[in-house]
């Protein structure tokens, strides 16, 4: 390459650049933000759109249509038999109530547990301490569902850890059951929960804390009145996941779950062994239902943008 | 606030509590991979390696975690695609229906699997007529895993600001010039982050697998459920429990060493 050097004082003039094609796309998009932003969007809108709006849509199709029978074939033809079927039948509404009931209670548990745990590491513990802590919550999020509720299997089994630690004292595991579904699945969403509302106690600066107690605001009250109400959005952010992932759960049911069944083992048994899609698709909707009712109920306080 | 030393012990106390109550499952599967018992006896009656050195002769094993490296690294390189474009398209512009495009993208991940995974089995199965396949677990993985690659790249660029992009422009530099030298180089460490919880979501997936996945498809977590519950082959799970969480150690310390050199720089 040769260098030129330039007299002081002399300008040269910059070079046109050289009209490749590259250039050209780019000054032709730089002119034109709307090609821009269509190309950015057509792609991913695509995919969301096609894969997963679309199934979703015929997913409310199917559950109108029925299956023959005889040869197993799904019919193409326009029934409400399987909505009234859902939403009539007493197994249908035992298992909804059971499956609304349990992601309730696994959902307080992980709210009840997570707060002081992220207040503790928020506004407590040293940074140092505080780093060590987020990390000690992190870690289990890694580790595999599976192996999480497989743990469980193994601590509440009826030879396992927990009865050989309370039997002494006349207690026992609950062994497989509601109970044991409960507990797997807290303790499967709580990291999930803690980071939401860690995050949300991150953002409340401490002079509002220190101008409460100032007032006279003992901790109780300043909690009260003035975390929680900050707070609020983010403890409902942990909700939705709390919610949703207990809502649409049928492993964990299975490994400690004795017999008992949730909405989403209705689904799968249709799905695979009773090889009936409508009414599967039927059971399906009612958790969909739940959860855009849920959504609905809590998009005013902003928990959306805390997820 | 003001807290007095016993609400300050009390709190570090019941923080304590929990995170030993976190920590106690996954301690007992470790002590139960080198159990003699097959039924999940505590305490264990013996100690052995035999599940060790036949979880690591599982042919079965080794394939499903093939499948699942294949399926996972697959469906993170769409997601970090899409999951880039979508979250320019919603932080650098403003159009109508961008609030519903912004709620399409957490739809995957805020419905419960079961719905994410019987919609796809349904759109396949009844109305594309494709047939099960790892394909089909694939999409459906980068479906849900597009989320954690926007959810970091959309933060990336509201902090990143527009103004070192302007300056490249106008230095001279055209769209492709700007994005390689300028754009991307910041948000490198973003899309490691993305990709690597989209990796980890896609790794540990079993419920939307199941619905899925075709019948010779087995990945690692399929793997494990079919053998949970086989009296012979349980404490090789147990085994490869172990594994999981000691290998996930290598993410989380990537996860933090990101984040950590995030800090210092702003």
């Amino acid at each position: 390459m040769t260098t030129t050097t330039t007299p002081p004082g002399v300008t040269r003039p910059v070079p046109a650049p050289r009209r490749t094609a590259a250039r050209r796309s780019s000054a032709f998009l730089a002119t034109h933000p709307r090609v821009r932003l269509g190309l950015l969007l057509t792609a991913p809108l695509f995919w969301l759109g096609v894969v997963y709006i679309v199934a979703l849509a015929l997913l409310l199709v199917t559950a109108l249509w029925s299956v023959d029978s005889f040869t197993g074939q799904v019919r193409t033809e326009w029934t409400f038999d399987n909505i009234v079927q859902v939403v009539t039948g007493s197994l249908y509404q035992t298992v909804t109530l059971r499956t609304l009931g349990i992601a309730l209670a696994v959902t307080v548990i992980d709210v009840a547990l997570a707060l002081p745990i992220a207040f503790y590491m928020a506004k407590v513990a040293t940074p140092r301490m505080q780093r060590i802590l987020l990390i000690a919550v992190l870690m289990p999020l890694w580790a595999s569902y599976l192996v999480k509720a497989y743990a469980w299997r193994s601590v509440l089994s009826q030879e396992g850890i927990l009865e050989w630690l309370v039997s002494p004292f006349g207690g026992h595991t609950p062994g497989y059951g509601l109970a044991a579904t409960v507990v797997t699945l807290s303790y499967l969403w709580l990291p999930y929960v803690i980071l939401p509302i860690y995050a949300g106690l991150e953002r409340v600066p401490d002079s509002l804390l220190e101008a409460s107690s100032d007032l006279g605001g003992k901790p109780g009250r300043t909690f009260r009145s003035v975390v929680l109400p900050l707070i609020f959005p983010s403890i409902v952010a942990g909700t939705i996941f709390s919610f949703s992932l207990s809502l649409g759960d049928y492993i964990t049911v299975n490994i400690v779950g004795g017999a008992n069944q949730m909405l989403g083992n209705l689904v799968y048994t249709n799905v695979g062994a009773a090889n009936n899609l409508p009414l599967a698709a039927a059971i399906a909707l009612i958790p969909i239902v739940i959860i855009f009712g849920y959504l609905a109920l809590v998009r005013r306080t902003g928990a959306l943008d805390n997820l | 606030m003001r807290l007095s030393t016993l609400s300050r012990t009390t709190l570090a106390v019941v923080t304590g509590a929990i995170l030993l109550v976190v920590y106690l499952p996954l301690l007992v599967v470790l002590v139960n991979s080198f159990s003699t018992s097959t039924s999940l006896t505590w305490p264990p009656p013996g100690f052995t390696l035999e599940w060790w050195v036949k979880a690591f002769e599982s042919e079965g094993a080794r394939q499903a975690v093939a499948t699942s490296v294949l399926v996972a690294c697959a469906s993170t390189v769409v997601a970090l695609l899409l999951g880039t474009l979508i979250s320019f398209a919603l932080q650098r512009f403003s159009f109508f229906g961008r609030e519903t495009v912004s709620l399409l993208v957490i739809l995957p991940i805020a419905l419960p699997g079961i719905i994410t995974g019987i919609a796809l089995n349904n759109f396949f199965r009844t109305i594309a007529g494709v047939p099960l396949s790892i394909w089909t677990v694939i999409i459906a993985h980068a479906t849900f895993c597009i989320v954690t690659v926007f959810n970091n790249v959309i933060a990336r660029l509201r902090r990143m600001g527009t103004s070192l992009e302007e300056a490249s422009a106008d230095l001279g530099a055209g769209v492709w010039t700007t994005f390689r030298l300028v754009t991307f180089p910041q948000l490198r460490s973003a899309l490691l982050a993305g990709g690597l919880l989209a990796f980890a979501l896609s790794f540990d997936e079993i419920i939307v697998t199941t619905f899925t996945a075709g019948s010779g498809v087995t990945t690692l977590p399929i793997f494990i459920l079919d053998n949970m519950f086989r009296p012979n082959q349980a404490p090789i799970v147990a085994v490869i429990a172990v594994v999981l969480v000691v290998v996930s150690v290598v993410p989380i310390y990537l996860a933090q060493r990101l984040s950590g050199s995030e800090q210092t720089r702003h």
